[in-house]
This record gives structure tokens, sequence and C-alpha cells, in this order.
């Protein structure tokens, strides 16, 4: 691997505004990295150097979630009903990374639709976790971890709706952050889950985190739920933790966490201890209901944004012999996967009349639990931690016939989400996979108030500093 | 438990056209799903806000100024079938 493959996108950044190296050369590394691709992380690869512009990012290349909206650049969704959409408009995100000189490396490989924690949901296949290619990297902005684990991007960006971000940089031993609903535009990231939905960086460190969200976050006439960060973040730099106090919620003791998960989760608590930090049960009763309250309100947001998918305006249509009725009904039958269906149906069943109260409202309720339980925490706390997943990544294929068991993998991810609070996950150790074999990296997150990504970046980066994760995947990571 | 017919007015509700088979595997899913999700049946909510949204706004105002919107021919580039300047689709009145 080039030495220029080895350097943080600060690093990479901080070279080439010295002129120490050049924007092309390091573009080209890249393109070339990103050419050996053997994960299916990428489903589209700029051949051009598209990092024009002079900023905090200037020369560096990002690999883009395809559910971001790029000018003229394929954007599926990881769906087969947009297979040759080619959006008119940049989604906000990727307009700013631009506006501080990043540029795009390629389009990554997700979950159709971002529903899915295993990647597998895709209509173009699966990603392979580049730790081990017969296991997920998480999902759903799987293609985004997986190619920044395996040095085929030097940063990413994806959605996380209830934990696409923070699962797959889990499962695939990188830093992924989720910020707070409303620090970043939503407007041209194809919607899922609208009052969840929110983009983030994927990232090797917790530096490169907080100069992504930097670059990306703030107030968009486009988007009207979104507020920005006020005076934006800076390069974290603290050094230990004292002081400062973390809630393990009360409750986690109950959960099924694998015990290697567990193992590392309790040494990064006493990593926490040895750097001055503070650490005490709290309760957060509700969480466990997170869950519930997920599937009932997801599902039923994407009941309506996908509504829009009926073969008129863009994308795939199917016409058959039958009127416009039936041209919508072939069009979705062929144009969406299983998963997918599933969740159209699952929210318009919630939605319907004679239903919607019994789960659409007592889950909107539910949610409301879920913030208070959280607002009471940081009354006396400053930071909820957990596991990022309740295990390493699993086997292709292992739970692919149980949707609720695959559900469960956001178990620890949802409740952030549902309660609009930022949360980061960073690669804490390896742990053995349950049933044996090569160890795998396991993720530690980190939850805070909402704005308080500065606060939430310093205490990571302390910890990250502590903890020295240098691992890197095997032969799986090739390219 | 989701009965076949249940699964069959969604897909109608929902415009999704799902095979035989289909139908007999989302009745189960579903099920299944919802048997879970039933927990939060158990919870005393009845004085709990719902909570639709999670960021506290008032109306976001900006000036009502007029401006361009995209060209016409740009936004119908991406149709599966414009014509005369406009979405083509199937009849409405079509025998089905």
């Amino acid at each position: 691997m080039s030495e220029l493959l080895e350097l943080t996108v600060a690093e990479a950044a901080a070279k080439i505004a010295s002129g120490e190296i050049s924007r092309d050369e390091y573009f080209d590394a890249w393109r070339g990295a990103a050419a050996g691709d053997e994960l299916n992380g990428y489903l589209w690869r700029a051949e051009e150097n598209g990092a024009g512009g002079e900023g905090a990012l200037a020369g560096i290349p990002v690999a883009v979630k395809d559910l971001f909206c790029t000018e003229g650049v394929q954007t599926t969704a990881g769906s087969r009903i947009l297979e040759e959409h080619r959006p008119l408009y940049t989604a906000t995100a990727v307009r700013r990374l631009g506006e501080v000189g990043a540029g795009l490396l390629g389009k990554t490989n997700m979950d159709e639709f971002a529903m899915g924690s295993s990647n597998e949901n895709s209509a173009y296949g699966p990603v392979r976790n580049p730790w081990d290619r017969e296991r997920v990297p998480g999902g759903s902005s799987g293609g985004s971890a997986a190619v920044v684990a395996a040095g085929l991007a030097p940063c990413a960006i994806g959605t996380d709706t209830g934990g696409s971000i923070r699962q797959p940089a889990s499962l695939c031993g990188i830093v992924g952050l989720k910020p707070t609903y409303g620090a970043i535009s939503r407007y041209g990231m194809i919607a899922f889950a609208s009052s969840l939905d929110q983009c983030g960086p994927l990232t090797r460190d917790v530096t490169d985190a907080a100069l992504l969200l930097d670059a990306m976050q703030g107030r968009d006439p486009c988007d009207s739920t979104s507020v920005g960060i006020e005076g934006g973040v800076e390069a974290p730099s603290r050094q230990d933790l004292s002081g400062l106090r973390f809630a393990v919620p009360a409750e986690l003791a109950h959960d099924a966490i694998e015990p290697g998960v567990r193992a590392v989760f309790e040494a990064t608590l006493k990593r926490i201890e040895e750097l001055g930090g503070e650490i005490a049960e709290a309760p957060l009763p509700h969480a466990e209901h997170g869950i519930s309250a997920y599937y009932v309100i997801a599902p039923a947001e994407a009941s309506s944004n996908l509504a829009r998918y009926d073969g008129v305006r863009y994308g795939m249509r199917v016409e058959g012999e039958g009127d416009v009725i039936e041209m919508y009904e072939s069009t979705r039958a062929a144009g969406f996967g299983d998963e997918v269906k599933r969740r159209i149906m699952l929210g318009t069943y919630a939605l319907s009349s004679g239903y919607y109260d019994a789960y659409y409202g007592r889950a909107q309720k539910v949610r409301t639990k879920i913030a208070e339980d959280f607002a009471a925490a940081f009354d006396s706390f400053d930071f909820v931690v957990t596991p990022t997943s309740p295990s390493v990544a699993f086997g292709l294929g292992e739970k692919t016939a149980d949707p609720l068991a695959m559900y469960m993998n956001d178990f620890f991810t949802v409740p952030m989400s549902l309660a609009g609070i930022p949360a980061i996950s960073i690669p804490a150790g390896l742990a053995e996979p349950e049933g044996g074999g090569p160890q795998l990296p396991v993720g530690f997150q980190i939850a805070a108030p909402a704005f308080a990504e500065q606060r939430l970046l310093d205490a990571a980066y302390a910890l990250e500093q502590a903890i020295g994760f240098d691992a890197r995947p095997g032969e799986g990571g090739d390219g | 438990m989701i009965e076949r017919e249940q699964v069959l007015h969604v897909a109608k509700l929902a415009r999704l056209r799902l095979s035989e088979a289909e139908v007999e595997k989302m009745a189960g899913e579903l099920s299944g799903i919802l048997e879970h999700v039933d927990r939060i049946g158990e919870l005393d909510l009845d004085d709990v806000p719902p909570t639709a949204h999670v960021v506290d706004l008032e109306n976001v105002l900006r000036p009502d100024e007029p401006r361009p919107s995209w060209p016409r021919e740009a936004v119908l580039g991406q149709a599966p079938d414009p014509a005369e300047g406009a979405f083509r689709v199937p009849s409405p009145q079509a025998e089905a």
C-alpha cells in the first residue's frame, strides 16, 4: 500500500495544503485503491479528480453512500427501481464537502433505501466485510464502512436512521458518527424515515470525523429541519476524561450481548476510569422498547416516502396491458426488494384505519418516553455508553431468514435515533465471534445530549488515544 | 396474527402486487414482527404526548421571492415515458 494511503484525512489535507503532495497524485493513489475493490463496496467510481476547490478538505476524495443525490452521477439507493437514475442536483451534504475542496471518489453500496443491518438487501449484491469476506459489513451504510476499513477510500459519508452509520462502523473497525438530528441538511438524501434520517461521516479516526462533520453541518434553506451546530466543531484534542460522568444503562446486563463484545465493553469502561472518567449505572427503562417503536415509526414514514416510486416521473416503469393502477403495482412489484416490500407493508398496516392508534400513535408516545429517559440521564451524566452492536460481524446469510433477528442488531443504536441525539462508535478492540474464528472488531458507542457534538468528539478522541486501536483487516483487506 | 385477507388489503393500499408465495410469507413475517411490537401495548402511555419530531422548530419562513424552477425538458428527461411536455401514463379507464 502506498504511503499516501496510510495518511489520515487530516494529515493528507495538511500535506496537500503545504504542497508536499499534489492533489492529482493523491487522487490517483485512491482511484487505484478503489479500482481494486473486491468487496462490492462501490457501485460507481470516479474517473476524474473532482476535488478542485479550496478549503479544509482540499484535494480529499470522499466515498459517498449511493443514497445521496449527485448531479449527473448514478444514484440508485441500492434499489432496482432507481437503476438508471441520474439526479438533476447534488445533495447539500455532498455539495458542502465540495465547497471546502473535497471531491467524489465513488458511490458506495448499501441496503436498498437504507433498510437493513447487513447490506444483504442491496439490489446490487451484498458487500463483504474486509476482516472476513464470509461475513457482513453491517448496514445500511455497509459499502461506506467496508471501503474505509479496507483502505479503498480515505473517508466516507453515510446515513443513519436507526444505526446505519454506527453499526457498520462497529462491524468494520472504524469510526462512525451519527450527528444530532438537524445538524446536517437532509436535502438530496433519498428519504427513508424523515424524522430519523441523518447524514454523518465514517472515518479512520475521530479527528477525521470532526473534520467531515464541520464541513457538512449547517443550516440549509432547502431543509427546514436543518439547524446546524452553533459555532461548528473543531479538531478534538482532549487527553483525559477527568470530571466527566458516563452512564451505563442499568438494563444493559439483561440484554443478549456476545461474551467477546461484553469483555471489550468492560475493558473500555476500565479505560475510561483510568482516564479519570466516572462510570455509574443510570436507568433507561424504555430503551428496550426502542426496537418496537422504531419498527413502527420508520416503516410508517417509509411507506409514505416510497409512494413516490410509481413509474411516472423517474426511475423504472413496468407496463402491462392494464390501466395506470396496474402500471403502479407492476412497477413496484418488480422494482422493490423483499425487505423494502416488508417495510412498506408494515408501515401501511400501522397507519391504516383501525390500527393507527394502537401502533403509530403508541410508538410515538414510546418515543417521548425514550427521549425523557435520556434527558433524565443527562441531568447527572455527560454521556451514555453501550456496545454499538450486540455481536461482532455475523455470517452472510445468517440472519436473512428471520427479519426480527436482523432488526435486533439495532438494539443499542435505535434509542439514540428516536431521541434525535448524537452518538459515535469507535473501535475498542477485537473479539472472537461466538462459535469461534478469527478476531473481529468491536465498537464502543458514546451518546451525548443534542448538539453536544464537540464534547462527544473530545471525549471519543481521548478514549481513542488511550485505546490505540491499530488492527487492520488481514488478507481480506488487499486493494 | 395477520390473516391473508389483511395482507391483500394492505398490499392494495400500498400499490404493491404480491405473488401468492409472497402473501403467505408476508403474513407470517408481519405477524412475528407485530407480536414483538405488541409489547408496547403493555406500557402505560395514557398521559404521554406523542413525539412526531425531535427538533423543536417554529414555522421556518423565507422571503416569498420568485426563482426559476427546473427546466421542463430536464425534468421530463428523467421520466420513463414523457410526451408532449408531460408525463404519459396508461389510461385510468383501461380495462385491467
